[in-house]
């Protein structure tokens, strides 16, 4: 049914596309939804990716950019040379199907375990990192007189939000307290730089085909802040999937990424990336309680979430191993 | 008094027969579901069968830690505040060390394949 609504939709950005097939629904919660599906055009199908909030779904809830700021976004990336989908359209109220926007199928891998062990990958994935740290100043680069409105944040925000987020669930956690007290300690202060951040820049939100990065995607976190934010949250261990001796995502080490983002004419503050490293782990076990919350009060009462609740443990070990080690690596 | 089998040997029976029997008739998303299913049911089994050694140890460690007695949760909101206004830091005798042993054992029930855990259960206390 909604594969009418589409052809429709195809039909007015397109021209000669005859309509769409084989449209399957990717993934989706309540407010938003990826369905993937094929233009039908006399000079062959064009593959494409639907990502919207049904609708009734329109409001973007607390942190994200919201869909139609996500489409400016990937359209200025690619504008810039960071590997991303073109945006095909934006949805408009005649389409009828929602908020959200059509992007050009890009075909590879996303499963960051795929990457991270199979071995079509082998050959990308020593350079990764490094060419991820390219890709991270672009996003950083583009200028912030093109951006559309997104929120800023800053170390002291991030710190405030975090804490608060986490009393609210009114279950302690004394490892979150002393991160807390860590990252209140060793806050750097305002960046002297405030750039485009992507927000969820890492393994798990990337596309990879067997020469290297082919997109990076969901952009919904996307705000202002500091550029070394992207870079830590890369680093955070709950992305490297296993690889825990290789930082970047389980790619490699810091001095590639680094080096990488360097040779692309940007500076790096290792010691503030470090800083966002913590803040991210915390951010991520924060996540996850939060699903635990959700999973409680319902709707999404699902098992998925509640599980994901039994895996704030993950970063208190982690956020332990980076405060109080007990010995090297 | 309940009778027998215990909670733990039922759970048990139930996640084997989804990952021996239900899980090879299975496929796509339904067959992931499935996986989660069977992982929250390992981790029931886990939990029924460790956590009881294990908090009672956080307890006597909390007793000594605070120098107060009181309900497991009410002394982890203790610890929590304490931590929070800096009255207990890592320089205080036994908090890390506390810390440590806490994470661990919720680990051990949690995420026993985690990769940090497999690393930092494998150590010595020394950290060796």
């Amino acid at each position: 049914m909604i594969e009418t609504e589409l052809s429709r939709c195809v039909a007015s950005f397109m021209a000669g596309a005859t309509g769409v097939r084989g449209a399957a629904k990717l993934s989706g919660g309540a407010s938003q939804e990826t369905w993937r599906f094929d233009i039908v055009h006399p000079d062959g199908d064009v593959g494409a990716i639907l990502r919207r909030s049904p609708k009734g779904y329109g409001a973007a809830p607390g942190r994200a950019a919201g869909l139609d700021n996500e489409a400016t976004l990937m359209r200025l990336a690619h504008a810039a040379g960071v590997p991303s989908p073109e945006v095909l359209h934006v949805l408009s109220p005649e389409n009828d199907l929602g908020t959200g926007f059509i992007m050009r199928r890009v075909e590879g891998e996303t499963i960051a375990r795929k990457i991270l062990r199979d071995p079509q990958y082998a050959q990308a994935r020593p350079r990764l990192a490094r060419q991820l740290g390219g890709i991270a100043a672009g996003i950083h680069g583009i200028s912030r007189a093109a951006l559309p409105a997104l929120r800023e944040m800053s170390t002291t925000k991030e710190i405030a939000e975090l804490a608060r987020e986490y009393r609210s669930f009114d279950w302690p956690r004394p490892v979150f307290d002393l991160a807390l007290r860590w990252l209140a300690q060793n806050d750097p202060g305002p960046s002297a730089e405030v750039s485009l951040v992507h927000g969820d820049f890492r393994n798990g939100n990337l596309i990879i085909g067997t020469d290297g990065v082919l997109a990076v995607l969901d952009w919904e976190l996307a705000h202002l802040g500091d550029p070394m934010e992207d870079l830590g949250w890369i680093c955070v261990n709950s992305w490297r999937f296993g690889e825990i001796d290789k930082p970047v995502g389980g790619f490699g080490p810091r001095e590639e990424l680094f080096a990488g983002y360097e040779a692309a004419g940007r500076k790096v503050d290792a010691d503030r990336v470090k800083f966002w490293e913590v803040m991210g782990t915390l951010r991520w076990g924060v996540m996850c309680c939060g699903m635990m919350q959700r999973f409680r009060q319902g709707p999404d009462h699902s098992m998925e979430r509640a599980m994901i609740g039994r895996r704030a443990s993950e970063t208190e070990i982690d956020l332990l191993r980076l405060l109080a080690p007990r010995g090297e690596g | 008094m309940q009778d027998e089998p215990t909670p733990t040997e039922l759970v048990q029976a139930v996640a084997d027969f989804l990952r021996h029997d239900i899980a090879p008739l299975i496929s796509g998303h339904q067959a992931f579901k499935l996986r989660v299913g069977i992982n929250a049911l390992d981790l029931v089994v886990r939990q029924l069968t460790q956590a009881t050694a294990a908090d009672a140890a956080e307890y006597a460690r909390l007793k000594r830690l605070l120098g107060q007695d009181g309900a497991l949760i009410d002394l982890n909101r203790v610890l929590a505040e304490q931590i929070a206004s800096g009255a207990l830091d890592l320089a205080t005798p036994g908090l890390k060390e506390h810390l440590w042993q806490t994470t661990l054992d919720k680990l051990a029930v949690d995420q026993p394949n985690y990769a940090s855990y497999k690393r930092e259960a494998g150590r010595g206390q020394d950290g060796a």
